[in-house]
């Protein structure tokens, strides 16, 4: 774990603390108000993730080897979604990417069924954008 | 207002999925099974598999037997003439495409198809790929601000050029019957064949093809009950002539040679390849079922239950209701709340409605909006259902607002 990043780690622990259903929505609305910003211009066609029930864009950089993900939605549970994904991936490099378990680390915060392949609401969709725009 | 079903317990799943913590509200989407359904489907595998149509040992025999009676029940549900104007498909979309690829030589460049800005993408898709094809014009019937087709656009737009006319009898999304009888006047003054979708209608009472006069009804097995996989088509005796075969193979050949075949006439000329023995099976036995049960009093129970839905929805602010619903279901949107954040949150409560578009992409558009939520409601549904629902929504509510 001491790999985490920061950001990570704080999740971590205040998702872990969440009794229930009410506590974890109202910290991924919470941490959906905390998502770096996305301008007009960046929420284009290019950069939507298809296969979305609502509207989510994204956008990756690579700096010195590092990727650094921003993210956008219409959704507030989905923004609260993409600010815990990319609270473990940003700062990563390409390799250290491929070795992010997904689906360990929405379990590890109470979140697995975002996960589940029968969900609409886009992480699955999110992640394979990701995996494009890194591979 | 304590409303019980009394066929609940005729339905296994609804006290299974009551003790996962599970209230289903999407029987729009899929229906759950009747005991008889599933009694059927495991007899028949438990006392033996078998082709139909093919062998002549014992168990062919019995298993056609019940496949063809179960082709009777369906016409008897349908009020048809006779069994063989039911054709068994994988399911009303398959239906719907062999109707689009059946009637295909019927359409010249220029002809109009003519469906409904309602229309689930099921009666939607096979037609504008149809127009593609021909290079035919779809003509599109707007609705009006209850959901219902506009019979006066209507009158105008269904003309000498309409070739076809095809529209759902029950919308999926805005939950209102439509005005068929005249719709299908409409049509037949011009010369058009008329399909009409059943796949929601069907479920909720009784539709007697003798009266309603339409060419073509496409029903899907699982919404009404029975088991998925599994569709009819209703087509009256003389309209079936008009289709060509659209899908070729095992048991639906007359005659074949390498160069060339002659194939047989409806239903079994459309049946190709091994069809869904035990799905079919189940269906009669699910229309077995249903057939002994009081119409009158589902009728009853079902419109109890939607009106608890509308006056519930009714006492909430900010809710806006999709068209103006008469049964089955209510979909709806809330005012600066994203549906995908009420799906979130009433999955979250154990809720099971549907979030999203509703696989009528076009008519949401139309609507002006991304995607509703709809609750849906099935003969085994009770009060403590839509309560479990209306406090879940307020819950949910509660913290997006």
């Amino acid at each position: 774990m001491s790999e985490l990043p920061d950001a990570a780690r704080e999740a971590l622990a205040t998702f872990a603390e969440a009794p229930g259903w009410e506590q974890r929505a109202r910290l991924l609305m919470q941490w959906g108000e905390r998502l770096e910003p996305v301008n007009d211009g960046e929420r284009s066609e290019t950069n939507r993730v298809a296969g979305c029930e609502s509207h989510v864009w994204l956008i990756g950089q690579c700096q010195d080897g590092r990727w650094h993900f921003r993210a956008a939605s219409d959704a507030r549970l989905i923004r609260g979604l993409l600010a815990v994904l990319l609270a473990r991936v940003n700062g990563l490099d390409a390799n250290e990417l491929t070795q992010v378990d997904m689906a360990d680390w929405f379990a590890s915060l109470g979140l697995s069924r975002q996960l589940s392949p029968s969900r609409s609401n886009g992480i699955n969709a999110v992640l394979q954008r990701m995996r494009e725009l890194t591979g | 207002m304590a409303l019980f079903s009394p066929w609940r317990a005729d339905f296994p799943a609804l006290a299974v999925l009551e003790a996962q913590g599970q209230t289903y509200l999407d029987s729009a989407a899929t229906a759950q099974k009747p005991q008889a359904l599933i009694d059927a489907l495991s007899g028949y595998y438990t006392c033996g598999a078998a082709n139909v149509h093919r062998a002549q040992h014992q168990p062919a025999e019995r298993a056609t037997r019940a496949y063809e009676d179960a082709r009777i029940k369906v016409a008897k549900w349908l009020n048809a003439a006779c069994p063989t104007e039911i054709v068994f498909t994988r399911g009303a979309t398959e239906a719907l495409n062999l109707l689009a690829y059946g009637l295909e030589h019927l359409i010249e460049a220029g002809d109009e198809i003519v469906i409904s800005a309602l229309e689930h993408h099921a009666n939607l898709l096979p037609w504008q790929q149809l127009a593609k094809r021909r290079a035919a014009k779809l003509q599109v019937l707007p609705i009006d601000a209850s959901g219902r087709i506009d019979l006066a656009a209507a009158t105008g737009l269904i003309g000498p050029r309409t070739r076809l006319l095809a529209v759902s009898q029950l919308s999926n999304v805005l939950g209102c019957w439509q005005p068929l009888d005249q719709l299908l006047h409409l049509a037949k003054a011009q010369g058009a064949l008329t399909v009409v979708d059943g796949a929601q209608g069907v479920v909720h009472g009784r539709h007697d093809m003798t009266t309603l006069g339409c060419d073509f009804y496409v029903l899907s097995s699982h919404k009404l009950y029975g088991p998925d996989g599994v569709g009819a088509l209703y087509g009256r005796g003389e309209s079936l002539l008009q289709l060509r075969h659209w899908q070729f193979g095992g048991e639906m050949v007359r005659v074949a040679d390498y160069q060339s075949a002659e194939f047989h006439a409806a239903p079994l000329g459309f049946e190709a390849g091994t069809p869904p023995i035990s799905g079919v099976i189940g269906l009669g036995a699910t229309l077995d079922y249903l057939a002994d049960l009081d119409t009158i009093a589902i009728g009853r129970h079902e419109q109890a239950l939607h009106d608890l839905l509308l006056a519930g929805l009714a006492e909430r602010s900010g809710i806006r209701l999709l068209g103006s619903p008469q049964v089955a279901l209510a979909s709806f949107v809330v005012e600066g709340v994203h549906h995908s954040d009420l799906g979130h949150l009433l999955t979250e409560q154990g809720i099971a409605v549907r979030s999203g578009n509703h696989c009528a992409m076009p008519l949401m558009k139309h609507l002006g909006l991304d995607g509703a939520t709809r609750v849906s409601l099935g003969l085994y549904n009770d009060h403590n259902d839509l309560q479990r629902f209306f406090d879940a929504l307020d819950q949910a509510l509660e913290l997006l607002r």
